[in-house]
């Protein structure tokens, strides 16, 4: 067992096309709410391949590209003070906020320095003890707890030039505000692999009772996100709504209690603002009163002044899978992945980066 | 250690100063002791401004210069790069690698130990790429001017008669090859890099290719197009091809050879195979009817024992790479943009 090339046997993969296109009669619009399912989706061109009565719409579930410019422009005014070190993932280097980026930011000078773990970054606060560390805590639940550890572990090793900015997001409250928008009719959710692993199924239990939508949560393997379809499939025909887990070999519907446990402890539910949405009550978490000295919203006084949304762009709109990169007329012109406009764009893991990115409508 | 001792047991510094870069005598005490005795050739040690040599025929030139951090990685070093990759740029446009010129640009306080097995590295690879190192130069700058050790290397070939290779050559009907299984140097160095360390049995595939080639070559002298998919990996390397021709490229994705170890990495990384560097690779534009014969060839070469016939080439959509994916859907492959960078979840 190798866990990655069974899940993309084209064999197996056969079998549940035919079965998927055997079984839907009704018409369906299935929401994909993880940026890495729409990754795997245009990466194996699974759209293509299903039957024309499914319609697959994709969500907000990158984390970057929902964060409002506010909270960006926020860490790149706190990368612009001397003695910060700004300690971020990847992902958002290149991001614009509202008039730079962390990476332009870089090149003239300032100290940004990409680290994969949280571990790292409190390195680089213990070898530079005149200097503040920020470590940028952008994610879901999936990656909530280990930046708590890091907290955590700060809080042990007295280490007090460590500070994270908290814009973590929570996903079940911002379907629900989807959900109760009313924009996009709805047949069934495609649930994220990773925050389930974390949360476990249960917390999509109110989607599929309140609302009468299936849910299943699904890996990030093509056949994963197949199977996960051929359920969705059989609940629509069978007029049920359940929350079912495809992805058994790494949810259970306890989810990982030690590492919620964790979560919870350093953070507390608090109102978030989502691009595009706007403000969802207890969809983020603010570090706990009693950690407040490791916040950087609380050691640094920084005003990034008003923010700017870039005339033109969809982001927004195609968050709440209401439009389509392609309604964009931004898309592919003054937009692409190497002058992004809209973080949508930028996100390895944003719904326009994969669209342009795989050729849909190019 | 700290700053107390600070000579080695043969007179010489334990570490690289600015002084070694400074035309003085701890200067030509380098380039004697370190260079020159390495890489023992009669047009070398006259060490006069030039090499001087005779020359006919058709010449390839080209230059790289080399950066990679870590500079030691499983399978390879930077100075094993610098020689390779040279030769490979050279054995590309199909010709015999014959001298490279070598320079060092070295941040004080790089460790002689380090320099000295690098040499040792480059000499060794140079022997086995059949070219000699007959010029170079060595700068020594501050610290934090430099990481640790930068190479540059440029190199003369020379094509044998009725070669034309060039990246504007394929046709549509040509066949498409590829000499091995791709990203195993990208993940490699990835793997030792600060604060990424991750265990994996997994080796740089840095090779010199000119052997290679010249068997391919035997076995067809009419080949296309060759390139090694370094940087950008192997989708950026298509896409180049598929622009320079005119041409598109389809490939098929069950027919791309990635090492189970690479697409863990990958997986875990958030990274495409396909984006991931490599330095001892190559693709192949061949015609229709030699794509056999060659393919067999590759075959028949220590590099290119893992080789496989991964697409074609056709007229439609002039410049696009199109991949028929595992489940049979088809999507753009498209060239990387900037580096790619680790996602968040």
């Amino acid at each position: 067992m190798k866990f990655i090339t069974e899940f993309r046997r084209s064999d197996l993969a056969e079998g549940l096309i035919s079965q998927i296109h055997h079984r839907s009669k009704t018409p369906a619009r299935f929401m994909e709410f993880c940026g890495g399912h729409t990754v795997t989706i245009f990466r194996y061109g699974i759209r293509q391949i299903l039957p024309a009565t499914i319609e697959m719409v994709s969500g907000p579930g990158c984390p970057i590209c929902v964060t409002a410019n506010a909270d960006l422009d926020k860490a790149i005014a706190l990368a612009q003070i001397p003695e910060v070190i700004i300690a971020t993932f990847g992902d958002m280097l290149k991001v614009p906020g509202s008039h730079t980026s962390l990476q332009e930011l870089k090149a003239d000078g300032a100290d940004v320095r990409m680290v994969y773990s949280t571990l790292d970054a409190l390195k680089i606060a213990e070898e530079n003890p005149t200097r503040s560390v920020v470590f940028l805590g952008i994610g879901f639940e999936t990656t909530a707890p280990t930046i708590a550890a890091s907290i955590l572990q700060a809080e042990d090793q007295r280490i007090k030039n460590y500070h994270v900015l908290s814009l973590h997001k929570l996903c079940p409250p911002v379907i629900r505000a989807i959900l109760d928008s009313g924009e996009v009719k709805l047949h069934g959710l495609i649930c994220p692999g990773h925050v389930s692993a974390i949360i476990g199924s249960h917390p999509w239990e109110f989607i599929a009772r309140d609302y009468g939508i299936p849910c299943v949560v699904s890996g990030f393997e093509p056949l994963d996100i197949l199977q996960c379809v051929d359920m969705l499939v059989a609940q629509v025909e069978m007029g049920r709504s359940e929350v079912e887990i495809a992805y058994r070999r790494g949810v259970r519907p306890e989810g990982n209690e030690e590492a919620l446990r964790l979560m919870y402890r350093v953070f507390e539910p608090c109102p978030a603002a989502w691009r595009g949405i706007g403000e969802v009550p207890d969809s983020g978490l603010k570090i706990r009163k009693e950690y407040q000295h490791l916040d950087a919203e609380f050691a640094f006084d920084v005003d990034p002044g008003r923010p700017y949304e870039p005339q033109g762009c969809l982001c927004g709109d195609i968050l709440r899978g209401v439009k389509t990169p392609l309604d964009c007329r931004l898309f592919g012109n003054a937009c692409t992945p190497q002058y992004p406009v809209g973080p949508c764009m930028v996100s390895s893991e944003g719904t326009c980066a994969a669209y342009y990115n795989y050729g849909e409508g190019r | 250690m700290g700053g107390v001792r600070k000579r080695a047991v043969r007179g010489e510094f334990e570490k690289i100063l600015l002084a070694h870069g400074s035309g003085g005598k701890l200067a030509h005490e380098l380039v004697e002791k370190s260079f020159v005795q390495a890489f023992d050739n009669p047009l070398l040690a006259k060490l006069d401004d030039s090499a001087v040599f005779d020359f006919s025929g058709r010449l390839a030139f080209t230059t790289d210069s080399y950066v990679v951090s870590p500079i030691f990685f499983p399978g390879g070093d930077i100075g094993k790069l610098a020689v390779y990759g040279t030769v490979n740029d050279l054995a590309m446009c199909g010709a015999k690698p014959l001298y490279l010129s070598l320079s060092f640009i070295i941040e004080e306080g790089l460790p002689q130990s380090e320099l000295t097995e690098i040499v040792e590295s480059v000499q060794q690879a140079a022997q086995e790429a059949g070219v000699k190192i007959v010029t170079g130069d060595t700068k020594v700058v501050h610290r934090g001017s430099a990481d640790k050790l930068f190479i540059n290397t440029a190199g003369i070939g020379i094509i044998p008669e009725g070669v034309d290779i060039s990246g504007s050559n394929a046709i549509p009907g040509d066949k498409v090859l590829l000499s091995g299984p791709i990203g195993d140097h990208g993940i490699a160095v990835l793997s030792q890099r600060e604060g990424l360390s991750f265990s994996t049995r997994l080796k740089s595939d840095c090779a010199p290719l000119e052997s290679l080639v010249a068997e391919m070559l035997n076995a067809s002298p009419h080949i296309h197009c060759l390139r090694d998919p370094t940087r950008g990996g192997l989708a950026t390397t298509l896409n180049e091809l598929a622009r320079q021709s005119k041409v598109s490229i389809r490939i098929e994705e069950e027919k791309i050879p990635v090492r189970e170890e690479v697409l863990a990495a990958c997986e875990m990384l958030g990274f495409d195979p396909l984006y991931v560097a490599n330095e001892g690779r190559l693709v192949a534009i061949v015609p229709a009817e030699d794509g056999d014969k060659v393919l067999h060839a590759m075959r028949g070469n220590h590099y290119g024992k893992e080789a496989s016939l991964i697409g074609d080439v056709r007229a439609e959509h002039p410049g696009r790479v199109v991949m028929k994916t595992r489940l049979g859907a088809s999507r753009i492959v498209d060239m990387l943009v900037g580096d790619p960078l680790p996602r968040i979840c």
